[in-house]
């Protein structure tokens, strides 16, 4: 299989993961909702009287979307207003071209690997990423000639740089421990074992830092309990002046952003696609029993592991979202100066501490 | 309001919110293990939410309900009304527009050549009930969906009144 080809299809494996994951995220939202408040939820889209649990309303939803007038203020910047949606969800997508899906698949006498790339700079380049989205929610505030929209643009871009640096310097101490910016020796490392019986996953190794990482990503994806930006239900935000598809595009990328969060979270704290026990020849538990399992079968299974611990960060952050009350902007800057970033300051200091003392 | 003191745990946040969480999933999943159960028609008679699923499922509603109205008939068929113009009368919302005849029969006084209800104007007070002494009007139907997207629909004239789709579904008690 030629490099390219082979490029195209890990590529589009990936983006269909994602894009179906995120697709599904928008009914699950609703639905899970729904069912944490006693209700019943999006169940009125039907087509020929199937209603599906609600899952056309994904179709419906879209539809209405691309049939709705493309708004651009009369005032407004409209090239970067056009922009705007695009780099927020370009950034978000393009996270995951060096998120490892799963391990080499052995496919007859060729090899998938299912990641996009993987270098020394991995992590760099999502944190890049990360802080790059800062420009889809500035452009579209800034650009809409809107007071509100502009106001929620500053909102979240204020916000987006205080968790950054908190979300950067807590991955320090996980870097320290694993010794490599690459995802996948960050994967790979975490298939070893502590003491025997406990995988070596990051959030052994690094709970605190877990925590801290889970926390600002949630404030970096802006959503509930971080949703200042925007805040649908009170303030209005920075996609105030958008209609249409470009504002589908920053709904897509809202959820796009959930998932990113869900794969990094699996990917540095949660073993990756590494299965507690599992081996490349198969089960080997602690007691010294040992099951034999085919390459592939093995590829498969770890293939489905980190599709089942992405699903599981996805269904958490809804969970989360949907639990807790918003924050007040300044309980948010003091969570994230004065307790987010001093803690994992700390945690490196700590973690260089033991890591020296060993 | 005095602030309540909170002890360590609640200030130190993460074990609250760890409660907050689990109670929002005990009701995700116990719902979901209701619906679940529902769609493989078990468990019936617990309900996995609070809220009504309107149009085909109702609310019931208290027998007393008024709603809207309508006119009894005579074993004959035609109207009890009289065109007394008492419901006319004390109508707070002057909603009710009555133009009597002569009765054929010389027993009886009068009858509506016309018998309009304006629902747009009415507020379902229900006087005209208590009013009426042929026990001619009632609110006993049990339609609540009188919506229109005229104004003119929303006047329901002699025929409306009398005739209903669903008359099975109207108290039985007090025929006289």
């Amino acid at each position: 299989m030629s490099e390219i080809a082979h490029a195209l299809i890990v590529t589009g494996y990936i983006l269909s993961v994602v894009l179906t994951l995120a697709a599904l995220l928008t009914w699950m939202e609703r639905k899970q909702s729904a069912l944490m408040q006693d209700r019943i939820g999006a169940n009125r889209a039907s087509i020929l009287g199937f209603r599906a649990i609600g899952l056309f309303h994904i179709i419906a939803d879209s539809l209405k979307m691309f049939l709705k007038e493309d708004f651009v203020p009369a005032r407004g910047v409209r090239l970067f207003h056009t922009l705007a949606p695009f780099i927020s969800a370009f950034c978000a997508l393009a996270i995951f071209a060096c998120i490892p899906f799963g391990p080499s698949l052995p496919l007859g006498d060729t090899t998938v690997n299912l990641w996009i790339f993987d270098s020394d700079i991995s992590l760099l380049y999502v944190l890049a990423l990360g802080s790059l989205g800062i420009y889809g929610i500035f452009f579209a505030g800034w650009s809409s000639h809107n007071k509100f929209a502009y106001l929620g643009a500053m909102r979240g871009a204020a916000q987006m740089l205080s968790y950054e640096i908190a979300l950067g310097i807590s991955l320090i101490g996980l870097i320290m421990v694993y010794g490599s910016l690459s995802l996948n020796d960050i994967v790979h490392y975490q298939g070893r074992q502590l003491f025997g019986f406990l995988p070596a996953w990051g959030v052994f190794l690094q709970p605190l830092a877990c925590l801290i990482f889970l926390t600002a990503g949630i404030a970096e994806s802006k959503r509930n309990p971080f949703d200042m930006p925007e805040g649908e239900s009170e303030i209005i935000g920075y996609f105030t002046e958008y209609s249409s598809m470009k504002f589908g595009l920053f709904f897509l990328a809202d959820f796009i952003e959930v998932v990113v969060v869900a794969a990094l979270v699996t990917v540095l704290f949660f073993g990756g696609w590494q299965v507690p026990y599992l081996q490349a020849d198969g089960f080997q538990l602690p007691g010294g029993t040992h099951w034999e399992l085919a390459p592939l079968a093995v590829g498969l299974i770890q293939v489905g592991a980190f599709c089942a611990k992405l699903f599981f960060f996805c269904w958490l952050q809804l969970t989360i979202r949907w639990t807790l009350p918003r924050f007040r902007y300044d309980q948010l800057m003091r969570l994230g100066w004065q307790f987010l970033l001093p803690l994992s300051i700390a945690n490196i200091l700590v973690t260089g501490i033991i890591l020296v003392c060993r | 309001m005095a602030k309540p003191k909170l002890n360590l745990l609640e200030r130190l946040y993460l074990p609250e919110i760890l409660r907050g969480l689990l109670i929002t999933t005990r009701h995700h999943f116990a719902n979901l293990t209701v619906h679940i159960l529902h769609r493989v028609g078990l468990a019936k008679g617990k309900r996995g939410a609070v809220t009504f699923q309107y149009p085909e499922d109702p609310r019931p509603v208290a027998r007393r309900l008024r709603a809207r109205h309508r006119l009894m008939k005579r074993p004959d068929g035609s109207t009890r009304c009289v065109a007394c113009m008492m419901c006319e009368t004390i109508c707070p919302a002057h909603c009710i527009y009555i133009v009597a005849d002569e009765h054929p029969d010389p027993r009886i006084e009068k009858r509506p050549k016309s018998f309009d209800i304006d629902l747009g104007i009415c507020v379902m007070c229900g006087y005209c009930v208590e009013a009426c002494p042929e026990d001619a009007i009632r609110m006993d139907t049990y339609i609540t969906e009188t919506s229109s997207f005229t104004r003119e629909g929303m006047l329901l004239t002699l025929d409306d009144l009398m005739n209903h789709h669903n008359e099975d579904n109207f108290p039985k008690h007090t025929s006289s």
